[in-house]
């Protein structure tokens, strides 16, 4: 049953939330100490409040869009029922005093956060493996990981913990785990959800976005999460969204970007993915072949800005007004360069500091101002191709799951993991991950769309799915 | 200004980014560095490739506007809420390292 239909079932009193999460805590008791999705849960709590909202609805009173649902929140994103560690040793004891724009809209909604989903440490990572709290393990098979960073998340809706979460999306952080579980990820438009309480990775990259088991589930979990605010230092001039799609295939133009497949993407992945494609097109959809001839430099650019943001964002961390506490019985640089090797993990030290070469005299053009000329060339691409095309396919990423400690101990093979996912954080593009394999190990399908056009996307992956 | 391209980086200038940076290394950890950031930056140097005379940075993917609001007082947190996740406080502020020797 897809979310949609369980709150349905809920608000018609066919069903209670208490119910439902007494049927989610049997799952999680089964099953996570293996997985390990969860940094923090409180289950108690979490019943407490689906007997308020049954309550509500005996009632006769009005409940919001999530009643009752359980949802998992991954550990980058502040919540102030819960410690919010970002995965690190750094945070380990944080409360934070407030919460999020998008944990405040899911409460308003009557959504139930019933945990704080385990993530890479300050979401660097496609893997769960730089978590200071251990590894996630894929529930698919539990030898191989689930994906990154928001890979806590993806596992938790997999093995049944919850039927939505949210994850955050840097250069694929989302879509990744989603693909390697098996379920559906979004990541939005840049700015179309709001990033207050959104712990800071990456600013220009970093967008909030909804994981789930079903299409519906997507589609109301973003429609609650969407708009920005006036806590938000930026904002988008547009916004857009909630609208009914009509969609018909037979008007259709489906990009495919030669340069998102052959060399360096799996046999099988492919395979699967063009599987879908012929069925697009049987059912009327024109595909067509397209170039985005910057995608070459996409992935060193990427790392580049997102590097360069981190080390600038994580200068914050100085164990003074939260964090890691460390005696304060030496002077200030002392004390700030030892908070900061005992607090960060090994993989945050290396992109905090590849990040402040890349900005430092003599180097500032030569790496961050030419990975952001490199940038506008990749927007450029996209928007040449929606002139084109309606919707852009590829795969979500290069393989299915890879082992637990296959890649860990080279960065640079990690790094090179996100080669598909990071073109669209560069570009601020939405696009979904789609699970498309049934069998085994799962593979995504990555739709990508123009800005704004989530609705647009959703509505696509229902006509891939329709039988 | 003239670029040190393709300079090999050497166990100093490990140091130097990690002063720069603010983080505590020991020497194991400067070794393996050293040769993970060769391995990362070489790669990275692709972009030297691309062609961009002309080309303007983007610094977001979208157009955005900055949010300005009216500079008033509003009910935030509290003193003591701001300081609960402090290291240590005193009279309401924060206490930090000394700064000077």
């Amino acid at each position: 049953m897809n979310a949609k239909e369980i709150v349905n079932e809920i608000k018609r009193g066919e069903k209670t939330a208490a119910g439902f999460l007494f049927e989610c805590k049997n799952k999680i008791e089964k099953k996570e100490e293996e997985i390990n999705a969860f940094i923090s849960l409180d289950l108690e709590r979490s019943i407490e409040k689906a007997k308020e909202i049954d309550k509500k609805i005996k009632e006769g009173k009005d409940v919001g869009k999530l009643a009752g649902l359980p949802i998992a929140v991954k550990d980058s994103i502040t919540t102030s029922n819960f410690k919010t560690t970002c995965g690190s040793k750094m945070l380990e004891g944080y409360h934070p005093p407030y919460d999020s724009t998008v944990v405040s809209k899911i409460k308003e909604e009557d959504g139930i956060v019933i945990g704080k989903a385990n993530c890479d440490e300050f979401c660097m990572g496609s893997s769960t493996e730089t978590s200071y709290f251990g590894s996630t393990r894929n529930p698919v098979d539990e030898e191989r990981v689930p994906g990154g960073s928001s890979g806590g998340s993806a596992a938790s809706v997999k093995y049944g913990a919850n039927p939505l979460a949210l994850g955050s999306d840097t250069g694929g952080s989302v879509r990744c785990p989603a693909s390697f579980c098996g379920v559906y990820g979004l990541k939005p438009t840049y700015g179309q959800v709001s990033r207050y309480g959104l712990i800071a990775y990456a600013s220009s990259l970093d967008q909030i976005g909804p994981i789930a088991n079903s299409i519906e589930g997507i589609s109301l979990l973003f429609n609650v999460i969407s708009g920005s605010n006036d806590m938000d230092s930026t904002k988008v001039e547009e916004e857009r969204g909630g609208s009914q799609i009509e969609l018909s295939l037979n008007d259709l133009n489906i990009g495919i970007p030669k340069e998102f497949y052959g060399e360096g993407v799996d046999e099988e992945v492919e395979e699967k993915v063009k599987e879908n494609l012929d069925q697009l097109r049987d059912k009327g959809a024109k595909l067509k072949e397209i170039s985005i001839p910057s995608m070459e430099y996409a992935l060193s650019a990427y790392y580049i800005v997102a590097m360069s943001e981190a080390s600038s964002n994580l200068a914050r961390f100085d164990g003074i007004r939260y964090g890691f506490k460390q005696k304060m019985n030496d002077n200030w640089e002392k004390v700030f360069s030892q908070v900061r090797k005992t607090g960060f993990g090994e993989e945050v030290r290396r992109r905090i500091m590849l990040g402040t070469y890349a900005l430092s005299t003599g180097y500032y053009e030569k790496y961050y101002e030419k990975a952001l000329k490199v940038r506008t060339l990749l927007k450029r691409d996209f928007e040449k191709a929606f002139k084109e095309v309606d919707f852009i396919i590829t795969p979500t990423m290069p393989f299915r799951a890879f082992e637990i400690d296959e890649k860990i101990e080279d960065p640079l093979s990690l790094y090179m993991a996100d080669i598909l996912t990071v073109p669209v954080n560069m570009a601020g593009l939405p696009s979904l991950s789609v699970p498309c394999e049934t069998n085994g190990l799962p593979i995504g399908l990555q739709i990508i769309g123009d800005s704004f056009e989530e609705d647009r996307i959703i509505e696509l992956a229902r006509k891939i799915k329709e039988e | 200004m003239g670029f040190i391209s393709d300079k090999e980086i050497t166990e100093e200038d490990v140091k130097h980014i990690a002063n720069l940076a603010k983080i505590d290394l020991d020497e194991v950890e400067i070794k393996k560095f050293k040769k993970q950031f060769n391995d990362i930056l070489d790669y990275f140097n692709k972009i030297d490739e691309a062609e961009t005379e002309g080309v303007e940075p983007t610094y977001h993917g979208l157009n955005l506007k900055n949010v300005t609001r009216e500079d008033e007082v509003k009910d935030e947190l509290s003193q003591k809420e701001a300081l609960e996740n402090a290291n240590e406080s005193e009279d309401g502020f924060f206490k930090s390292p000394r700064v000077k020797e």
